[in-house]
């Protein structure tokens, strides 16, 4: 549905993308995650032919991003990182006026926007910019779905959104999904990539690995150990200090371990820490996380 | 007994009708890292408008650093540090030039800026960097420096309004050893965060929610409270519940 191929882009000397190839089969909700500067935006803008590669071939659903850009726009709904709606419209005049530009009716497409828009219908009066952050993004969301869109990009939907609002949004993309659009999500926040189906995990413009979150965490070959004590600062210290640690970063209320060409064993771990006089020792070997993951990809990059 | 650098008796603010902060009390205590959360629109930032002296409390008593807020604004301003996302150091001025210039808002003299300016690129590792514009530093390094420059006049409190939004997960933790170096010298830190793996590394975590605080307590007793694996279930047990 979506196809990327040797996609290049640079601003100046600073290139933005480099050489990034990926496809996303239709139907499926597929997650660019990775932190600011990975790219993210720049290749959705590039999809959303916003913006012109570099070199390389994009197309969506068949259609070229640079010869068929007229096309490509009646058939993708977009939703940028920063809030573009008419903060001096309505609710109400908001949507209206994106179902009118592209030549439809509210009524025409509401069975797919109810779900969401009756959430925020009580407000339709209200100027857009006068909505809380969670109403706002429900508003764009509405706003890129009135067209019926076969494909909906979505740039960092949920960055900067707290817990609750995040966990409903996600439930909103699969409902989506399950009307058979297309979805190509952005997000910085790493435990999003399990609600995916697929995710490329980025970095400073590359693709450092795609696959499903499953096999991701599945292919990671480290020996990981969560470690715990009641002096989890000191802990920090210690085991960093430890000859045979390779890697040590707090994951909530563990240290997310791991032994130099993993031959340390959880005993041995849990000796050099008895000596040092922690309490409330925890030691125990643990699958990864795509976080995990993540960060050994990070550094076997540096 | 542990010396109290935040103390909030019934604070309340309202905007017209509206009371964004409804009867708010707890204290904070020196070294701590106390952790401020809260759904969007819950009233986060307001109350720390609040504590920093940018905005006035509709009634109750709150006491930053040993000074009262409404009356001894601008000595609250001097004891703070404060640093956010959006906004940390100028970008068309140079490292320097951004250390420079805080160091005379702050009143530090020039010797004394000369000295600490050293050893905080020595420390971070940025001392190639310094006449370097901040605009053309990556994301991490200007999150390290500029919550460097937040403490660099030795502030009792240092406020961190979502401080690592945006990094990766590796520089995301990397900031933390800073913020724990910055507790362990006895510097208040008052965080605030949507990351729920980043609650456990507080000391004490508040929990906002429509204006009130629902929860405050020691993560692990937070967990316990709720029956909860993690943060993240007592933050969506609470933000679910009350609404």
């Amino acid at each position: 549905m979506i196809s990327i191929q040797n996609i290049y882009k640079s601003y100046g000397n600073v290139p933005a993308v480099s050489d990034i190839s990926l496809e996303v089969k239709k139907g499926e909700l597929f997650g660019l995650i990775g932190p600011d500067g990975a790219g993210k935006t720049t290749l959705m803008r590039i999809l959303m032919t916003l913006l012109i590669q570099d070199k390389g071939l994009a197309t969506l659903n068949g259609l070229d991003v640079v010869k068929d850009y007229k096309k490509i726009r009646q058939i993708v709904g977009y939703m940028p990182g920063r809030f573009s709606l008419y903060s001096d419209l309505t609710v109400e005049e908001n949507l209206n006026f994106f179902a009118t530009v592209f030549q439809t009716t509210v009524a025409e497409n509401y069975g797919l926007i109810r779900d969401i828009y009756v959430q925020i219908e009580p407000f339709k009066n209200r100027l857009a910019g006068k909505l809380s952050g969670g109403m706002k993004q429900k508003l764009a969301l509405s706003c890129a779905l009135i067209h019926k869109p076969e494909i909906l990009i979505l740039d960092e939907p949920t960055t900067g959104v707290d817990a609750v609002s995040r966990k409903e949004f996600w439930e909103m993309l699969k409902k989506l999904q399950q009307k058979g659009i297309t979805i190509l999500v952005s997000t910085p926040y790493m435990d999003e990539a399990t609600l995916c189906n697929r995710v490329a995990l980025m970095q400073k413009g590359k693709v450092l690995d795609v696959d499903t979150p499953q096999k991701l965490v599945e292919n990671y070959s480290r020996k990981l150990y969560a470690i715990k004590s009641d002096d989890m600062h000191r802990l920090i210290q210690d085991i960093r200090s430890y000859e045979k640690t390779d890697s040590a970063f707090a994951f909530g209320q563990y240290l997310h371990v791991t032994g130099k060409d993993d031959e340390a064993e959880a005993t041995e771990f849990e000796n050099y820490l008895l000596k040092k006089d922690h309490s409330g020792l925890e030691v125990l070997d643990i699958p990864p996380s795509i976080e995990d993951v993540f960060m050994e990809l990070l550094q076997d990059n540096e | 007994m542990q010396e109290k650098v935040i103390e909030v008796h019934d604070l309340v603010k309202k905007f017209g009708s509206f009371v964004a902060n409804d009867h708010l009390n707890f204290e904070v205590y020196k070294g701590e890292i106390f952790g401020f959360l809260g759904a969007n629109g819950a009233g986060k930032t307001t109350a720390m408008k609040i504590l920093c002296g940018l905005s006035a409390p509709t009634s109750g008593k709150v006491k930053v650093a040993g000074f009262d807020i409404c009356r001894e604004t601008e000595k609250v301003k001097r004891t703070i540090g404060y640093m956010s996302q959006k906004f940390s150091l100028y970008e068309d001025l140079t490292i320097s030039e951004n250390i420079r210039f805080f160091s005379g808002i702050y009143g530090i003299s020039p010797a004394e800026r000369k000295a600490k300016q050293e050893t905080l690129l020595r420390n971070l590792e940025l001392g190639s960097a310094k006449d370097s514009l901040i605009g053309s530093l990556p994301l991490g390094w200007k999150q390290k420096l500029a919550f460097s420059v937040a403490i660099f006049h030795d502030p009792k409190i240092v406020f961190l309004d979502e401080p690592t939004g945006g990094v990766d997960p590796i520089t995301r933790r990397k900031f933390w050893d800073l913020i724990y170096e910055a507790a362990d010298r006895g510097i208040t830190v008052f965080v605030t965060t949507h990351y729920m793996d980043e609650a456990e590394y507080c000391n004490r975590v508040s929990i906002m929610n429509n204006g009130r605080i629902e929860a405050l307590d020691t993560p692990e007793n937070l967990k316990k409270q709720f029956g909860a694996k993690n943060m993240d279930e007592v933050f969506l047990k609470i933000a679910r519940n009350v609404e």
